[in-house]
């Protein structure tokens, strides 16, 4: 199903002119009303007269988190705050939260991508969608609430946490769309199974999972505990909050981005240059329909490819892969770029391995070490010693052999690496540069 | 035939092998035989109890990654090389013994050791044959 068959499935050419023509307002606007903008576009000497292409808009300057941070509060808005009716930020773990704003309208254009999302995952106005984001400044929990209303679904808005009534609920209630974290479904999986409800007689159809990184391995684990479809969301507060992409259901690779309402540029992260389709690097957004916080070539410190290839879904919008890491959660151990995420395929590739594992990384006598945590399950227990060095050694020779990096492995206790409600802590760089 | 044994990962940490005592004898079972094998990081406990399913349950419900296996509780008699003998036995045999530990209680005379075969059924029909009393898990859990 497409939730809206006119601007899903847009001619190439009829798209871009629509974005064109967006684009152009959305500088205008910005020029106008954000002194940020006006200054940066002043001091890269162009104005919103000048861009008449994609070409000439890939001179404009980038907008980075920091630049975001340096307006803290209020002063990314374009419009005057009688005009905002809802305020969210990040959580701001390092340095000030990022706040953003969205107007009635906002509101309303935030909500019909999220059905477009909840559609393309598989959900109808006959759904029951069990949303485990959290609510709050978090925009997780509110965006998929609006976005299930706006389908005409029936939403239970249970949040996050508080894990033993959530299935008590998903039990009682039968609900049929999980929408959550990855790693907080794994949890809801545990969990179940610590109770003795079993996913297998729940109702589940499809799960929609964003909000964090999570590998190709890491879904087929999902699938198998929780019975479900899984598919990834994608979406960032700076830009809207979830909705900006969606895998479908049908093909279930890569997530289409709502390209009437973002622009999305591939760019390589260090020399700032675009890159062609198919190419890994930072991807970055700029905003084409947004009033109170619009974004221009924000770089979403996201790493990712944008693939044209035509889907099964008959969406005509572009796709993006799975986001295969962060530029700022890149590890650089002993010269050698790593990401969480690499480290999770391998260990997903071996029998038997949960996708519970920590990278601690430090440095002894100058030289960087990753230590990698990995849990010991029933499936991959054994009463001989041998047998479990012989695992340690075996996840350290793929990781040697895939990333050319050399880690210690250490096997620990279940649950032994701590389980958040909302984001795992994947990394601990103990490293005092 | 066989003796059910429990074998439980441990991290390598102060005090995790006392939990797991406290957790058993809280459920009220009896450990018949216990050996430890350890690295640098981690240890395997391996445990013969009175009452398995209880020790599982109490074991799993505390978190912990647990482990049954089939091993073999066998009579070794009580002077020298005694124990040689089994060894010698299943060394021309060409049966591997993973591990072996000794049985805390004495069955009348003899010392009980418990072994780990790769392959369990050929080692148990060959101590047979030569005339070594294999004691039978039944027994085993309430000696
Ligand atoms: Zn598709």
């Amino acid at each position: 199903m497409i939730y809206d068959i006119e601007f899903e499935t847009l001619p190439r050419e009829a798209l871009a002119a629509i974005q064109l023509r967006r684009l152009k307002a959305t500088l205008e606007r910005v020029y106008a009303t954000v002194p940020f903008y006006r200054n940066r576009f002043e001091a890269a000497g162009i104005t919103p007269n000048d861009i008449h292409s994609f070409e000439d808009f890939q001179n404009l300057p980038f907008t980075t988190k920091q630049d975001l941070r340096d307006n803290y509060p209020f002063g990314m808005f374009a419009v005057p705050m009688d005009n905002v009716v809802r305020i969210h930020a990040s959580s701001g773990t390092t340095g000030k939260p990022t706040v953003v704003g969205y107007t009635a309208r906002d509101i309303d254009t935030w909500a019909k991508l999220m059905a477009r999302a909840l559609t393309a995952g598989g959900a109808t106005s006959r759904d029951i969608i069990h949303n485990a984001y959290g609510y709050g400044l978090f925009t997780g929990g509110l965006g998929a609430h609006y976005g299930a209303e706006k389908l005409g679904a029936s939403v239970i808005p249970v949040s996050g946490g508080n894990t033993k009534r959530q299935v008590v609920i998903m039990r009682d209630f039968g609900p049929t769309i999980l929408t959550s974290t990855p790693s907080y479904a794994l949890h809801l999986a545990e969990v179940a199974e610590e109770m003795g409800v079993s996913f297998e007689k729940l109702k589940f159809r499809y799960g929609i999972f964003g909000a964090e990184p999570w590998s190709e391995q890491m879904r087929q684990e999902i699938e198998r505990k929780l019975h479900l479809t899984a598919v990834d969301i994608y979406g960032l507060s700076e830009v809207i909050g979830p909705g900006v992409a969606i895998e479908c259901h049908e093909a279930q690779n890569g997530l289409h981005i709502f390209e009437d309402h973002f622009i999305p540029e591939i760019i390589d992260p260090v020399t700032g240059k675009v890159l062609p389709y198919g190419e890994t690097g930072e991807l970055v957004f700029t905003s084409i329909t947004k009033e109170a916080f619009p974004v221009i070539r924000y770089r979403t410190r996201d790493i990712t490819s944008l693939n044209p290839e035509p889907c099964i879904c008959g969406r005509t919008l572009l796709r993006m892969n799975k986001i295969s890491g962060r530029t700022d959660d890149m590890l650089i151990i002993r010269g050698v770029n790593v990401f969480p995420s690499q480290i999770e395929s391998v260990l997903m590739e071996i029998e038997g391995i949960e996708p519970h594992y920590q990278l601690i990384v430090d440095r002894a006598d100058n030289l960087d070490t990753l230590t990698v945590h990995v849990e010991v399950s029933e499936r991959n227990f054994s009463d001989e010693v041998k047998v479990l060095q012989q695992l340690e050694k075996k996840i350290s020779y793929s990781i040697k052999e895939y990333l050319g990096v050399s880690a210690k492995v250490k096997l620990v206790e279940p649950k032994a690496i701590a389980r958040s409600e909302g984001k795992a802590v994947r990394v601990i760089d103990k490293r005092k540069i | 035939m066989h003796v059910k044994q429990i074998s439980v990962f441990l991290e390598n940490k102060a005090g995790r092998l006392s939990e797991v005592t406290a957790i058993l004898s809280e459920a009220k079972i009896n450990i018949r035989a216990l050996s430890v094998a350890d690295t640098s990081d981690f240890g395997v406990l391996r445990l013969i109890v009175n009452d398995n399913q209880k020790a599982l349950e109490a074991l799993k419900n505390n978190g912990f990654s647990v482990g049954v296996t089939d091993v073999v509780a066998i009579e070794v008699a009580d002077r020298p090389g005694g124990l040689h003998q089994i060894l010698d036995l299943l060394h021309n045999a060409q049966i591997n013994v993973e591990y072996m530990y000794a049985f805390v209680q004495q069955n009348g005379n003899h010392a009980v050791m418990i072994f780990r075969f790769d392959h369990i059924d050929e080692a148990v029909k060959l101590l047979e044959q030569n005339g070594l009393t294999v004691i039978d898990g039944a027994k085993v859990y309430t000696m």
